[in-house]
């Protein structure tokens, strides 16, 4: 075009951000790369290799290589060997190398950008402006981390090998997102970058060489899920962490289930993106162009539901398709353009079965007047409204440039559309009214709140998912915990054996036979089973009955902990707090005939239990309003609330050992925090569970939110591990019984905690973690 | 090939309406949001090669040139009038394929004493005479005689009056007052084209000048401008963007198309183009004609020929090489 025909348009005109030097970096290559293992390049085992293509043009950009399980035993051996020195590298050496990274990439930035936008297809303008600053600073944070971790993480130790498989949608970025805690932490790292975008892994892979990073420390194993389930199922791995769909989520899961293998996933996500009447509108429309046409909308997180107040909607929808218009798909090289290409074909047909989906069932499309390129993988942006909440696209995860819209009248009801998902990834809020705002903020059940912001990320604030969206964090201090376990061995309680001369009750007259039953919802019921299990001491002596509980108990206490929870939870710590204390009070009234019971049932002298018990829930008490968030230092302004949130509901199996202090320890420390509690007692002493039952009514605990089922406990744990209305389960019993606690989670991918069947109970600080998930909402301000 | 937009248009002007308080208080502005897109947007457009000169030719046809300083004289401004009807050198024109090309800036803007020198030094162009007026620049001379200053100006062949309003009224809020005030310019202006300076530097927040914006549209506006250039913070984009949305609200509730005019700071070639990008983006191809949007400024022309060198013959240029104006 000559200047001036374009004088009389005004259009815009390409703007290429040049591919040359990530092309001759390539080739350098001769565009074939082998597998890093050690320090060192090698060619596959497998033998076999494969293509990684461009998605803009579908042009093979290089060879790579497929992982076997033989190269996946290789690197496991290397990262293990590196491991016996990096775990003990000072921290202050470690954080010379992570801030070399990130000066590293820092450097070579616009290589890593490029050559991002090659391999994914998502445009220039977020690689340079966006992933690669993000990956950069995830380095320098975590840096500080290795710095600071004697004296703050002090206690605890790396885990050793972690196996790390990461998605296609941001490559580096979530490689730096799994890459910089693991060796902040001292641990060594085989990491598998996803099949479709292996190129800035394999470049890192370099500039580890470049840094001097010991050999071994981080190891990348490109392939397909051939090789990251190879990775997960690898014994000699001690953690895995993933980043992907909740469908191979679950399969890892059930996969790592009983393998001892600690496990973090972020998981998929419908996240809503709710516009409040008294929003700043049009900067509401920006938001929804950064949460849905972000990458394509190819994004865990992306605020795929719009929920619009229904008396701004017609309004709010002109102002976005207007804004629509303005978007511009095309060549991701292009500094100009706002959405690049769909990652492959296979995500493309998706994209189109899921909008063939929503048009049959009834909701209005609307794209923009403009198309797409035809080469290439391309689809435009699209505003589907008038979407029913139980409409596919509005309740499967598209992952494409495709936006539902609903409407809601009041903040009650957009709380409620809101929370109508099984995900729980991230929300973003508009209102000017910070009443309104923060209220609705702290109702969403999701790991991140965005206020008036969206798709803000800081490697200082965590992330990561309630419900189907995954458990653990990543970023900020919360993140951390991912990555470490405890050193100390847990303190035990000396057991003294009762004496021989056991406490006699007075028996003038012959005893009143007790029934215990089950206490659900506040009130002593009968087990449906209409069975009692008999009760014997460790002398083979009878010592009473208790209600064999079956599934529909804890369906119903399930029912009643989920009715109470919600107002539990919102009740103040301090009130929560005082029922604690009370609870002590109470039960220190009855102590001897607590230590009576345990001596009873166990043969071990109880009253230091009974102490031990009580010290618990003034623990639990205390912790009750001081387990407090922190506000992080985000690069924004604006405040970074992250929000230690109970959990939910939990089932807790208690261990065989410590009836008393396990039920003080484990279920006192998460009711003190909020949570509402399922829990089976000891099988060996289900009498002190029982006993306590008048103790919790006695002490203003609400109905509903700690209820009692006594029973057998695989049996019981199974029904609770499977139930989708219990958020975690915490189950301490034998090694089958973890595993089948950790299988059946997966249906809704609730978190789950094993302990062992018996021995010493977990540190509180380990407890009171394990009772919350941190929220992070994010609150900009300006006069 | 001879290119010009024709600067006369049949858009009827803005004729204002009554005051409705309702559409000022309406207004939301969330800063960080508004500083996120004024941020993002210079990143997410580019103009290169053929398509930056183009853009930066039809940005000096918004230009509207400008000299304000109290020594002016009627020499400098004989001097800026000259370079207002030539603004780029003919063989750059040349270079760029444009040869033909009868450019010529937006208008040229004076103090009231100048403005006699002015229409007659662009006598003979369709380049109007625009006066600051209105006790320009802060505003604080007594009411009538800023509206004798304006009368002044129009019948000293002004065509167009760039009045600033008294900010107090929107720092207390007295939407009524700002109102009465800025209908009486319009009055005043008769055929002339007015623009309101919101001096958005002394507004405080974004959401005074969303406010700010839409009273002055609402009194007969046929211009909105950020700043009178004297502020102690004059054009910002963030500020540009709430009044680019304030004049989008407007023209949904009216059909009226009300111009915008960023003045103050806009030095450099590039900030030219983010303005462009940004009336681009929120307003359209339509509001980026002069007839609708003019830049305010005086050193900007010659970074703008700087740059328009260097797209001709890509090499980078001198200031001494560039006419004065």
């Amino acid at each position: 075009m000559t200047v001036a025909e374009i004088m009389q348009t005004l259009e815009y005109g390409p703007a290429p951000e040049a591919a040359e030097p990530a092309l001759d970096w390539l080739r350098s290559h001769r565009n074939r790369f082998g597998l890093f293992i050690g320090g060192r390049w090698r060619a596959p085992k497998s033998g076999t290799w494969f293509a990684t293509l461009n998605p803009a043009d579908g042009r093979e950009l290089a060879q790579v290589a497929q992982a076997g399980r033989e190269d996946v035993e290789l690197a496991v051996r290397a990262a293990r060997r590196a491991f016996a020195a990096w775990g003990k590298t000072p921290g202050h050496l470690r954080a010379r190398y992570l801030y070399a990274l990130a000066r590293q990439i820092q450097k070579h930035a616009r290589l890593f950008a490029v050559l991002e936008t090659l391999d994914n297809g998502k445009p220039i303008r977020e690689t340079r402006d966006i992933d690669i600053p993000l990956v950069v600073r995830h380095f320098y944070y975590h840096a500080g981390w290795a710095q600071l971790m004697d004296s703050e993480l002090s206690g605890y130790e790396p885990l050793g090998v972690v196996g790390q498989i990461i998605p296609w949608n941001f490559p580096l970025l979530m490689l730096a997102w799994k890459v910089a805690p693991a060796l902040a932490m001292g641990n060594t790292v085989v990491l598998k970058p996803a099949e479709f975008t292996p190129l800035t892994a394999l470049l890192f892979a370099e500039i580890c060489v470049r840094v001097g990073l010991p050999a071994g420390v981080v190891n990348i194993l490109t392939g397909d899920g051939r090789t990251g389930a190879a990775l997960v199922e690898h014994p000699g791995v001690d953690k895995i962490a993933f980043t992907g769909s909740t469908e191979v989520g679950r399969l890892i899961r059930r996969a790592t289930a009983g393998s001892g293998k600690r496990l973090s996933l972020e998981l998929g996500g419908k996240s809503p993106f709710i516009v409040f009447e008294d929003a700043d509108l049009d900067s509401a429309v920006e938001g929804v162009v950064d949460a849905i046409w972000f990458n394509q909308g190819q994004v865990c997180c992306a605020g795929s539901r719009l929920l619009v107040q229904e008396g701004i909607a017609d309004g709010f929808y002109q102002k976005l398709k207007a804004r629509m218009e303005k978007l511009r798909v095309g060549n991701p090289l292009d500094k100009a353009v706002d959405i690049g290409a769909i990652i492959a074909p296979v995500q493309l047909e998706k994209i189109k079965r899921l909008v063939q989906r929503g048009l049959e069932e009834g909701a209005e499309l609307w794209q923009p007047s403009w198309a797409v390129p035809k080469e290439g993988c391309f689809y435009p942006p699209t505003l589907f409204t008038n979407v029913a909440p139980s409409a596919t696209i509005a309740q499967e995860e598209i992952f494409g440039p495709v936006l539902a819209a609903l409407t809601f009248r009041t903040p009650e009801e957009a709380v409620r559309l809101a929370n109508n998902t099984r995900y729980g990834l991230a929300a973003s809020v508009w209102s000017e009214d910070i009443n309104l705002a923060l209220d609705v903020a702290t109702q969403i059940k999701a790991g991140t709140v965005w206020i008036n912001s969206t798709n803000l990320f800081d490697a200082a604030s965590g992330f990561g998912g309630y419900r189907e969206s995954g458990f653990g964090r990543e970023g900020g201090k919360e993140g951390l915990w991912e990555y470490v376990r405890r050193v100390r061995p847990r303190t035990p309680l000396a057991r003294k054996k009762a004496s021989p001369a056991r406490p006699q009750r007075p028996e003038a007259l012959p005893p009143i036979d007790r029934t215990a039953k089950l206490f659900i919802g506040g009130r002593q019921v009968r087990p449906d089973s209409g069975y009692s299990r008999l009760v014997y001491g460790p002398d083979g002596g009878l010592l009473g009955e208790v209600a064999l509980g079956n599934r529909k108990d804890i369906r119903n206490a399930v029912e009643a902990a989920r009715g109470g929870f919600e107002a539990w939870r919102r009740a103040s710590a301090h009130h929560r707090a005082q029922i604690l204390y009370f609870l002590a009070e109470n039960l220190s009234e009855r102590a001897a005939e607590f230590a009576y019971r345990i001596a009873q049932q166990t043969g071990q002298e109880g009253r230091e239990e009974v102490e031990a018990a009580i010290e618990a829930l003034f623990s639990a008490a205390a912790w009750a309003d001081k387990y407090e968030g922190v506000v992080h230092p985000t690069p924004y302004r604006n405040v970074t609330l992250a929000i230690p949130e109970p959990v939910g509901v939990l089932g807790i199996l208690c261990p065989d050992d410590w009836p008393l202090l396990a039920l003080a320890r484990l279920a006192g420390t998460a009711l003190a925090l909020g949570n509402a509690l399922v829990v089976v007692p000891s099988p060996q002493a289900p009498l002190t569970a029982t006993d306590f039952y008048q103790v919790l009514e006695t002490s203003d605990v609400p109905a509903g939110v700690f209820n009692l089922i006594t029973g057998e406990r695989d049996e019981l744990a199974q029904t609770l591990a499977e139930h989708d209305d219990v958020d975690a389960v915490w189950y301490a019993g034998p090694q089958e019984g973890q595993a089948m606690v950790e299988r059946s989670s997966a249906g809704n991918m609730k978190r789950t905690w094993t302990l062992p069947q018996t021995g010493p109970l977990p540190e509180v600080e380990e407890v009171l973690r394990q009772a919350t998930q941190v929220k992070n909402i994010w609150v900009p301000y300006g006069a | 090939m001879a290119l010009t937009f024709s600067q006369a248009h049949s858009l009827p002007r803005n004729p204002g309406m009554p005051l409705d308080l309702g559409m000022v208080e309406e207004a939301r502005v969330n800063r960080s949001a508004v500083e996120r897109r004024a941020a993002t947007l210079p990143a997410r457009r580019t103009v290169k090669k053929a398509w930056q000169a183009a853009w930066l030719l039809h940005a000096v046809k918004t230009l509207d040139l400008t000299t304000l300083s109290g020594d002016d004289t009627p020499g400098t401004v004989r001097r800026l009038c000259a370079k207002a009807r030539r603004p780029v050198q003919p063989d750059l024109l040349a270079a760029l394929g444009v040869e033909g090309l009868r450019l010529t800036v937006g208008a040229v803007c004076v103090y009231h004493e100048m403005v006699p020198t002015a229409v007659e030094a662009l006598a003979g162009t369709d380049i109007p005479v625009a006066a600051v007026s209105a006790g320009f620049p802060a505003g604080l001379n007594p009411h009538r005689l800023k509206l004798q200053e304006i009368e002044a100006s129009v019948a000293a062949g002004a065509r167009e009056i760039d009045v600033v309003i008294s900010r107090r009224h929107v720092l207390t809020g007295n939407w009524p007052a700002l109102y009465q005030e800025v209908r009486e310019f319009r009055e005043a202006c008769g055929e002339a084209h007015m623009k309101v300076i919101l001096a958005v530097g002394e507004l405080g927040t974004l959401k005074n000048v969303y406010k700010a914006s839409v009273v002055a549209m609402q009194a007969g506006a046929d211009f909105i401008k950020t700043s009178t250039g004297k502020e102690a913070l004059n054009a910002t984009l963030e500020s540009s963007l709430v009044m680019l949305r304030a004049i989008r609200a407007y023209h949904q509730a009216t059909g009226y198309q009300v111009g915008f005019k960023p003045a103050g700071g806009i030095r450099s070639a590039k900030q030219a183009l983010d303005w462009l990008i940004l009336v681009r983006e929120e307003l359209g191809v339509d509001w980026m004609q002069p007839r609708l949007f003019r830049i305010g400024a005086s050193a900007l022309l010659n970074d703008i020929e700087r740059q328009l060198t260097h797209l001709a013959y890509g090499r980078y240029a001198s200031m001494q090489y560039q006419p004065l104006g």
